[in-house]
């Protein structure tokens, strides 16, 4: 019966990393599910904007409050979970605190201080983390997007983050043997008082209670991430190393347009010829994205990995003078079909079955797409390399290639390219008139 | 009126086996807006002045595409695009100028994979290259005192980080130069970009245009400067919205490096 927690502890472990790993398959998967894009090239800027942009949070601190904020929670978070390592292996092995037995007591005493002032701070900025969100209502927490589980999913997060550093603190504060070494305690030393009247086994009850409690509550929260905008913290990794290397206003020409333009302008070619032997390439299916499957898996990345804090929204001017377009929304979006495409998936045994939605019109909408200025500036805002202005120009592309939906007066003005050369209607001989005006 | 403009053609440099340093692209709006032509003759002035030999395509120029592009019309930009590469490949164009920075940022960045590669500079960087090389020298007092805010076009800014280029040019006139709260990376659009310009905006509480002006305002200046005909669009009508055509000047920083040249 003495081995009963440690099993306890080993099926939880297994429990709560097992169905973790299942679901990042899942989410691999469904990532798979866009369009090849290659990333191959450039890889030591990649892994230098990776370590700029995600590890050292150079994009977050642009806005400096939030940015100081995330960063402590951040830190605190990163360095904390170091403890994790000695829950673990207390937890299998049936040890207390097996780091003093292994470390020096100063340099223990080092570690825990440190965890636990870093634990006070992140508990304090989540509090005001909290107060942003629901008590000033920052206006880009109150966006049409953000009602419902949106709102709460912030909110469940922050509340997650404070139980977790409160039952730290109290399991350090309620470990008398650790009170009593006196090194380390620097913040539970003033908690403990809290539980001075309570008796031995009671001190005990509620340490062991928290220690239980923290642990299996970062399993609840590491498997709540896979349904939660709180991802990024794993996917602004690969998400910034993937970022776009290029020009911000450098848009992809589409290559399979390339090749029917090619064939097109090209006097020798025979439009009735049988296509050769040897390059049989499959005409794909359309131009642009009406649906998740027709982006890019780096679009689809993109979706995962954001955590709608809202920035690019705040910045984009269409957003700003009242229209209805949200990049944020955009991002949002793509993930909920993404999702939901992959849940068909799964209830189909692994074969997508058109259930007559798709991106666009049943989640993102013409008046969203048309009200976009191509400005690059969510792109800019994002603090880890999300473009949602892509995603709008794949849907634009659908729509003037495969609908022939564009607004009257774009048809007009592409008309007007089309047969002389100017947006408007003049003629191609006044071009140089200028000259002489 | 004003001395005549020298503005050889490719064709007629060519006939005479002569080649240019470099091509002005004029751009559809430059050649056809009547706002956007004064910035052209500008420009033109300037290098006039410079005697820097260049050319235009004149009647052989078309669209970029861009617009299209923008507009998702990927199949409409190509065909523009592998007509300009054929004909600048032609004439053996190795570096082009533009006024207009969306069609520097796809002569730039999007010509180059469909075979057109050309150094491509927008009329700012090249007017501080000639400031910088001693071609053109600012010594008149024309704006001494004045109030200037730059709007920095998304196309020229975000889209290429060029922030520098037209604010150094800016800074030689011994003008004030002051910047709206948001500049450069966070620079509001005007709200001409990815084909706005062609249509009416979606439904809102105000026009962009109307809201950058409003951020212009705030910084109480005499003149509003940008580098794009469509900026230049606009910023001249939020001005108009705002009752103040009659104390602020929107000009392209081409004229006023004319007008400072007394041009």
């Amino acid at each position: 019966m003495n081995y009963l927690p440690n099993i306890i502890f080993a099926i939880a472990l297994i429990l709560g990393i097992g169905y973790f790993a299942k679901n990042v398959q899942k989410l691999i998967r469904n990532i798979k599910l866009g369009q090849p894009k290659d990333v191959s090239d450039n890889k030591s800027q990649r892994w230098k904007n990776m370590a700029m942009i995600a590890l050292g949070q150079s994009k977050m601190v642009k806005r400096p409050i939030a940015g100081f904020l995330h960063v402590v929670v951040y830190v605190g978070f990163v360095i904390i979970n170091i403890e994790v390592l000695e829950i673990i292996i207390d937890g299998l092995f049936g040890t207390h605190r097996i780091g003093l037995s292994i470390l020096p007591e100063s340099v223990y005493g080092f570690l825990i201080g440190s965890f636990e002032i870093l634990a006070a701070l992140v508990f304090i900025t989540v509090v005001v983390f909290w107060v942003r969100r629901n008590i000033i209502k920052l206006r880009r927490f109150m966006s049409a997007e953000m009602k419902g589980w949106p709102k709460n999913d912030g909110n469940f997060i922050l509340y997650f983050e404070m139980v977790l550093m409160a039952l730290f603190l109290i399991m350090n504060a309620t470990d008398t043997t650790f009170q009593n070494i006196a090194s380390g305690n620097i913040v539970s030393q003033f908690i403990a008082p809290l539980f001075s009247g309570a008796s031995e086994g009671t001190l005990h009850i509620i340490e062991r209670s928290a220690w239980w409690l923290h642990i299996l509550g970062i399993l609840v929260f590491l498997n709540y991430l896979y349904f939660s905008k709180h991802l990024h913290i794993l996917l602004a990794f690969p998400n910034t190393y993937y970022g776009k290397l290029t020009p911000k206003g450098q848009f992809d020409n589409n290559d399979a347009v390339t090749k029917e333009v090619k064939l097109m302008m090209d006097p020798d070619a025979d439009p009735f010829a049988a296509p050769a032997e040897t390059e049989e390439e499959e005409i794909p299916a359309k131009f642009g994205a009406s649906d998740v499957q027709d982006l890019s898996w780096l679009n689809l990345l993109n979706a995962y990995t954001c955590t709608e804090c809202g920035r690019c929204t705040s910045e984009c001017p269409a957003n700003l003078t009242g229209k209805k377009l949200s990049p944020r929304k955009i991002m949002m979006d793509t993930r909920d079909r993404l999702e939901e495409v992959g849940k068909n998936i799964d209830a189909n045994k692994g074969v997508f079955v058109d259930d007559g939605k798709q991106l666009l019109n049943d989640y993102i909408t013409k008046e969203e797409l048309w009200a976009c200025t191509s400005c690059n500036a969510c792109v800019e805002a994002c603090p880890i390399s999300i473009d949602p202005l892509n995603i709008i120009m794949e849907m634009r592309r659908y729509l003037v290639m495969e609908e022939s939906a564009a607004p009257m007066e774009l048809n007009n003005m592409m008309t007007n390219v089309e047969n002389n050369g100017a947006p408007w209607p003049y003629n191609q001989m006044d071009r140089l008139n200028w000259k002489d005006e | 009126m004003s001395e005549q403009l020298i503005v050889p053609t490719m064709a007629e440099m060519m006939a005479e086996g002569k080649t240019p340093d470099i091509l002005f692209w004029v751009g559809s709006a430059g050649s056809y807006d009547d706002r956007a032509k004064k910035i052209t003759k500008a420009f033109v002035k300037i290098l006039n002045k410079a005697e820097v030999n260049f050319a235009v395509l004149g009647t052989e120029e078309s669209s970029t595409g861009d617009v299209a592009k923008r507009a998702g019309n990927e199949f409409l930009f190509q065909m523009q695009a592998f007509m300009n590469i054929e004909l600048l490949n032609a004439y053996e164009v190795k570096r082009i100028v533009t006024c207009d920075p969306h069609s520097f940022n796809c002569l730039k960045n999007e010509y180059p994979g469909l075979g057109g590669n050309y150094d491509v500079v927008h009329h700012t960087q090249f007017i501080k290259e000639l400031i910088n090389t001693g071609k053109i020298k600012i010594s008149s007092n024309t704006f001494n005192n004045k109030r200037i805010t730059f709007h920095d076009p998304c196309y020229l800014g975000r889209a290429n980080s060029e922030y520098e280029a037209p604010r150094d040019v800016l800074n030689t006139l011994n003008a004030t130069l002051i910047e709206m709260k948001r500049s450069k990376s966070t620079a509001l659009c005007c709200g001409a970009g990815g084909a706005q310009m062609f249509k009416e905006p979606e439904k809102g509480d105000k026009d962009v245009n109307e809201l950058r002006t409003e951020d212009a305002l705030k910084t109480n200046p005499n003149i509003i400067a940008t580098g794009c005909p469509y900026c230049m669009t606009m910023m001249s009508d939020g001005v108009k919205v705002k009752e103040k055509e009659n104390e602020i000047q929107v000009l392209d920083v081409a004229e006023l490096i004319a007008q400072a040249q007394g041009l």
